[in-house]
């Protein structure tokens, strides 16, 4: 795996920036070896100055910092009812973190999953409140991936359309755009979608999906298809860029956009393919939230997974196996925070304080590195 | 109703929501004419509204809290600075830990404010003026912080554009090389600018929970400054553009807002997705232009030379 030192950071506006990752396999096993246990003690480093960071800020609070430390890692790592739910809590994050990555390699930022995640549930419940009845669930599955993906793909498509043809930042536009997103799904769960059963008055949901509309679950746990979803799409989001010519493309374009230009590749298509796959997998997540997890359509499904994406994809500097260890570390905080909520009478976001100290600590050390190698 | 009518309360409220937006719209602007975006400006209004409400309530005085939320704000916008002119971090990581931070501290220490109400800053009536058929109301009645800020855009375009402070601002946006070779320090400047980018924010903050409301709820700016940020481009780095943008976003706010009280069968949904999707709108048509006025060095890295 390519360590830290090869990271170039995006800037914000144009196309012709650099991408976010340029990808430069390390050869070479001896130096391989002692980057990848610099990376391991950067980052333990990062995270122990975090933990001081949370720490001194409860103790202002007159909380003592060990006493919640304590009950985060208990009620996560204690049970097996936290280690399931810090899956579950993974599954999204890994997607999300998915989003942000693929655009990223062609220098393209994506802050839009949190949209892309609602769009992505609202076309996956339009499948499952009209087919749910007709389809066994063997057949609706592959329906629900596809219509969840389509989804976000669309709002995505959307942001990469407004950049490609109208020179419009997909930051700020896929920002705008999580806004109208959610918005359409409060729309529709007040009002087209609305349960108007007697059992639902005054709330703003849509009918329970039908039995058949379901992910398997695993180990008499809230753990689901979904996760497995997700490393599949890790593996072919590794597999696109190592494998194939789109991926190596999607390199040559992000690597050099003037140059890929003038030897004949098509950058908008690739501007709008990166975010349309990149909103897939938000969507996918999306999916994933109302059928596992919520089993109807309702406002607020999301709760920041498509922000904490981001903050895992940047964490993981765009790596496949490194997204799905921090997406596995902030589902833990996460997790930690609903714990601290019942137990240490916290507001459950007050571990956002932990996540932003993280990548605080994470990015001062990729900044001063790449600082040092320019 | 009256369509006259109508139209003014519109103008009203487009001038009492747009307020704080304007703040942030400030702030951004000079923090990206020093070439830097934030995307914690959310994060900085947050901290305003939450530390200006609890000031206030815990003292009385209005005043005191706008002057901590202010400082709050800009503190926050420090941690900024330090990742990305110090450190040379990506601006926009960056801004979005400085959120989440802001995100979570608020949450934690506004926690025990909830639902408890202030004083605050009412609305002040000029006298004569606000008596003016039509644009009375609409421009005279307003709560101070509206005053300063439409006074505030005036005075950033100054010090921008007339004095050797905001020059050297500008240098260090189009080319922290050029600036640095003619003796300017890029990274002081953009620290500052950084600083006072933080405060406007958290004073618009403030001025939501301190002014506007009266009160403080978790997550309460609920995406402004990342609406201030799209408004830059609208105003085109501009601080007196700016608070057309600010109009603009706070006249479709109350808009909305003023179409559900009188009961059209739209529903409030799709008529909330106004602000977000006229903005989106107008962006598209400033397209090309903008691009000229981009500062240059907007979202590059920083990095101090060595």
């Amino acid at each position: 795996m390519a360590t830290n030192a090869d990271i170039t950071p995006p800037a914000a506006e144009p196309i012709v920036t650099p991408p976010a990752v340029v990808i430069q396999p390390v050869e070479g096993g001896g130096s391989q070896l002692s980057k990848t246990l610099n990376g391991i003690g950067s980052f333990a480093g990062a995270l122990l100055l975090a933990l001081i960071g949370f720490g001194i800020i409860l103790l202002l609070m007159g909380k003592n910092p060990l006493e919640i430390y304590a009950q985060i890692f208990e009620g996560t790592l204690g049970s097996t009812y936290g280690w399931s739910e810090i899956v579950v809590k993974m599954t999204p994050f890994i997607l999300c973190a998915l989003a942000v990555a693929i655009p990223a390699r062609l220098g393209l930022i994506n802050v839009g999953g949190e949209g892309q995640i609602y769009i992505g549930a609202v076309f996956a419940s339009l499948v499952a409140l009209t087919l749910g009845d007709v389809l066994p669930t063997i057949a609706l599955i592959p329906l629900l991936v596809i219509a969840g993906c389509l989804g976000g793909a669309l709002w995505g498509g959307l942001a990469g359309l407004l950049k490609a043809y109208a020179g419009l930042n997909e930051t700020i536009s896929s920002l705008l755009l999580t806004y109208v997103g959610s918005l359409i799904v409060d729309f529709l769960a007040s009002g087209p979608l609305k349960d108007r059963s007697t059992a639902a008055l005054g709330q703003s949901y849509s009918k329970t999906f039908p039995d058949n509309v379901q992910l398997p679950t695993f180990f008499d746990t809230r753990i689901n298809l979904g996760i497995i979803f997700a490393l599949i799409a890790v593996g072919l989001y590794y597999w696109l860029f190592k494998y194939t010519r789109w991926g190596y493309k999607m390199r040559v374009v992000g690597g050099n956009p003037e140059a890929a230009l003038r030897s004949g590749i098509k950058i908008n298509r690739y501007i709008i393919g990166a975010m349309m796959l990149g909103g897939a997998m938000a969507g996918l997540a999306g999916m994933i939230e109302v059928v596992a997890i919520q089993g109807r359509l309702r406002g607020g499904i999301s709760n920041g997974y498509g922000y904490v994406g981001f903050l895992v994809a940047w964490l993981a500097m765009q790596k496949p196996g490194r997204i799905i260890l921090m997406a596995a570390l902030l589902g833990l905080i996460a997790f930690g925070g609903d714990t601290i909520q019942i137990e240490g009478n916290l507001p459950a976001a007050s571990v956002n304080i932990l996540m932003a100290f993280i990548l605080f600590f994470v990015l001062r050390n990729q900044g001063l590195r790449a600082a040092k190698e320019s | 109703m009256d369509p006259i009518f109508f139209l003014q309360l519109v103008l009203v409220g487009a001038v009492r929501s747009g307020t704080s937006v304007l703040y942030a719209v400030l702030g951004e602007t000079i923090n990206e004419k020093a070439g830097i975006v934030n995307l914690g400006t959310e994060g900085s209004m947050l901290v305003g509204a939450c530390t200006g409400f609890i000031v206030t309530y815990q003292t009385g005085n209005p005043w005191l809290g706008i002057l901590v939320a202010a400082f709050a704000g800009g503190l926050l916008s420090l941690m900024h600075a330090y990742l990305v002119v110090t450190c040379g971090a990506n601006q926009l990581a960056s801004g979005l830990a400085i959120l989440f931070f802001g995100l979570g501290l608020t949450a934690l220490i506004g926690r025990e404010y909830v639902k408890l109400n202030i004083v605050g800053f009412d609305p002040i009536a000029i006298p004569i003026l606000s008596k003016l058929p039509f644009i009375g109301p609409i421009l005279f009645n307003h709560d101070i912080l509206t005053y300063i800020a439409y006074l505030m855009g005036p005075i950033i375009w100054f010090v921008m554009f007339r004095t050797r402070w905001g020059l050297a601002l500008r240098a260090v946006g189009e080319s922290r090389s050029v600036a640095f070779s003619t003796g300017r320090n890029p990274a002081r400047i953009a620290y500052i600018a950084l600083f006072f980018g933080g405060m406007l924010a958290g004073l618009g903050g403030a001025q939501l929970s301190v002014a506007f409301t009266h009160s403080w709820v978790e997550g309460m700016t609920n995406g402004a400054g990342f609406i201030a940020v799209a408004l830059v481009i609208f105003g085109m780095w501009h601080p007196i553009r700016a608070i057309a943008g600010a109009l603009l976003y706070g006249g479709s706010y109350s808009l909305q807002l003023k179409l559900q009280t009188l009961g059209f069968g739209i529903s409030p949904y799709l008529l909330q997705m106004l602000p977000y999707v006229l903005t989106l709108a107008i962006l598209l048509l400033w397209g090309q232009a903008s691009k000229r006025a981009t500062p240059a060095e907007l979202g590059s890295p920083f990095r101090t030379s060595n």
